[in-house]
């Protein structure tokens, strides 16, 4: 008998339930013929350039989001979202509404073969007292939407769907783009451009810009079905499983019932015989059973490169997230990084606009960014070379890897099925200050910070919520201490703001679990400085407001 | 010549080379080439967890690799 499978149609290669669309609006300057000047613009609705709005305009810079489409992403895409990109969403005001849609999870679980035991298991939080968890899935979409709902509330950003920049001018004052809509065409100025327009990036072929690498010789097949199933919320890796033998397969969970398999496939195969209804429901019956009734949410067959632009920052367009630099997806490195890459660009090029920073500080998003970019890519190519082994010797080796895991500790350390998003240390960044007093390596400068509970006048509270838009500092004080070292920092035209933290009363910041100091290795009289996206510039074990002032001139690319 | 403890050690230290060497033949008795290739690559893999240290593998690698085959670039290097 013939089997009955779920509808694969409109699944393939876009989402099943389309989300909703946004409305065109026809430009003004389309029949008025007027060149508006704005601080930024960004090209790319996604959620990089969504992300780089919000920030500028919690530090109060204007930006126009220009999107080539009228909705939001088509498809689950990218759904695992790490610690660092839910705090930076925290810290954008959408953190919370992620969490509460997300499906959480730390513990990543490697299995071979047809063992029901893993022989690997990884857990991404440790620390578990964070308000934020190691990561969670969530459609791409719903990201977009949380963030497109944000900017539709606010003065300070705009997005204008179908929009599409056919040209760009970058001159040494300005960049003027010329926009296509569905009723003509117009052009509009900014100071600056964030080009966030993806791997295809219209903008990088404008302006006849390249981006090289690698390129993997694998095909993988991503299904997304919506069933009803009681798998455990973990990262599940395979080699070599009954269900897909002698290669890797992935499940994992999405909110609204959706589950996402992930099929390695192998370099020669037809895509078009692979990608046909019965040769998916085969797949997918193989690996989830013959009983359990499931629908295709959204399908794809996917190849995947290392590519990476040679320079972020071209005069005054500035790339950001996979328009500057694509990895495989193995690892949750590509958004995650394309987040990063917005939380680090956007209070730079406010800085610069508001005149508290020289325009040399912008290269250092450059300096930083590429140096994360490469670390992404080396992990990323790292696991693929693990995964789709080039050379026979290399599956020898990839081989001996899983079989000697079953017995011996060590393999299962070289077993590798992606290695997760963990936020980049700006270990080289020409904006630390480096230590001069003994510390442990952890919260070094250019480390982003951890979290830890803390309390806020009596009420408990989180330290991340603390930090973050200014430079902050952040003072461990003696019992009973009487800080007077915050006024020397209020001053002049780059204020910091001192959190004293104490480790016991009901006023401001307390450490009651000693958790802050753990991780920050502090002692009373410890000081950090602290950048606006939650990065360390330096820090002390005393507090010295002329070193603190040099280091805020260093961040700031004024020394 | 001092001899520093991370460094790779070339003077003999296994203490019955002929049992060893034979050992180490005779374990791939009755095996393809494939098999074999197969048990190298863990063999290889257990030594070199036992030694540890990279500083000391890397110098193997530098004198396991032909001399005429062009020095290697390594993976982080790229």
């Amino acid at each position: 008998m013939a089997a009955k499978y779920p509808d694969l149609g409109s699944a393939a290669g876009k989402a099943k339930q389309a989300r909703q669309t946004y409305e065109f609006i026809k430009p003004a300057a389309i029949d008025s013929g007027e060149v508006a000047h704005l601080p930024v613009i960004i090209v790319g609705g996604g959620p990089v350039g969504l992300a780089a709005a919000i920030d500028l305009a919690g530090h109060g810079i204007q930006s126009l989001i220009l999107e080539r489409s009228n909705t939001v992403s088509d498809g689950s895409r990218a759904i695992c979202w790490a610690k660092r990109t839910l705090d930076i969403c925290d810290r954008l005001g959408t953190g919370e509404r992620m969490l509460d849609k997300g499906v959480t999870w730390d513990v990543g679980k490697v299995f071979v073969g047809a063992d029901r035991d893993p022989v690997y298991t990884f857990d991404l939080l440790p620390d578990k007292e964070q308000k934020m968890p190691g990561f969670i899935n969530l459609q791409q979409f719903y990201t977009e939407e949380y963030f497109v709902a944000e900017i539709e509330a606010m003065d300070r950003a705009e997005i204008r769907w179908q929009n599409e920049v056919i040209a760009i001018d970058n001159e040494p004052d300005k960049v003027t783009l010329t926009v296509k809509t569905p009723e003509g065409e117009y052009h509009v100025s900014c100071d600056y451009l964030i080009a966030a327009d993806g791997h295809r990036s219209p903008s990088r072929a404008l302006l006849g810009l390249g981006f090289e690498g690698r390129i993997f010789e694998d095909n993988f097949l991503i299904a997304d079905v919506r069933m009803k199933a009681d798998f455990p919320a973990e990262r599940r890796f395979w080699f070599d499983p009954p269900f897909n033998p002698g290669q890797t397969s992935l499940m994992h969970k999405q909110p609204d019932d959706v589950w996402r398999l992930d099929f390695q496939l192998g370099w020669d195969i037809d895509r078009t015989e692979a990608m046909q209804p019965e040769n998916v429901d085969k797949k997918v019956r193989a690996f989830i059973g013959p009983d359990v009734e499931f629908d295709y949410e959204w399908v794809s067959i996917y190849t995947f490169s290392c590519l990476k632009m040679k320079n972020f920052v071209h005069n005054r367009v500035i790339f950001a997230g996979d328009a500057a630099h694509l990895v495989s997806p193995f690892g949750a490195r590509g958004a995650n990084g394309g987040l990063q890459d917005a939380d680090n660009l956007a209070w730079k090029i406010a800085y610069v606009l508001q005149g508290l920073a020289p325009p040399e500080l912008l290269n250092t998003y450059d300096d930083e960014r590429i140096c994360a970019a490469n670390e992404n890519i080396l992990n990323s190519s790292r696991s693929t070379d693990f995964m789709t082994p080039k050379t026979k010797v290399s599956r020898f080796f990839r081989d001996a890897c899983l079989e000697l895991s079953r017995e011996l500790p060590f393999a299962r350390a070289l077993v590798n099925s992606g290695r997760l998003s963990v936020p980049c240390v700006l270990d080289q960044s020409p904006l630390n200050t480096s230590d001069t007093d003994d510390f442990s390596p952890k919260q070094r400068p250019g480390a982003a910070c951890m979290d830890a509970p803390v309390q806020l006048d009596g009420k408990d509270s989180w330290l991340l919520e603390q930090l973050g838009w200014t430079f902050k500092g952040l003072y461990f004080a003696a019992e009973d201490e009487d800080f007077r070292g915050a006024e020397a920092l209020a001053q002049g035209s780059l204020p910091v703001e001192v959190i004293v933290v104490r480790t016991r009363g009901s006023a401001g910041l307390v450490d009651q679990q000693g958790l802050v100091a753990k991780h920050y290795d502090a002692r009373p009289g410890t000081f950090y400085l602290i950048r606006p996206d939650q990065h360390v510039a330096g820090r002390w074990r005393q507090f010295d407001a002329q070193q603190v002032q040099q280091a805020l001139r260093k961040a700031t690319a004024q020394a | 010549m001092t001899v520093h403890s991370d460094n790779l050690q070339t003077d003999l230290r296994i203490n019955s080379p002929d049992d060893f060497y034979q050992e180490l033949i005779e374990l791939h008795a009755g095996l393809s080439d494939d098999e074999s290739q197969k048990l190298n690559a863990r063999l290889i893999l257990i030594l070199a967890n036992h030694i540890g240290d990279i500083t000391v593998l890397r110098q193997a690698f530098q004198y396991a690799r032909p001399r005429d085959a062009g020095s290697h670039t390594a993976f982080t290097n790229q």
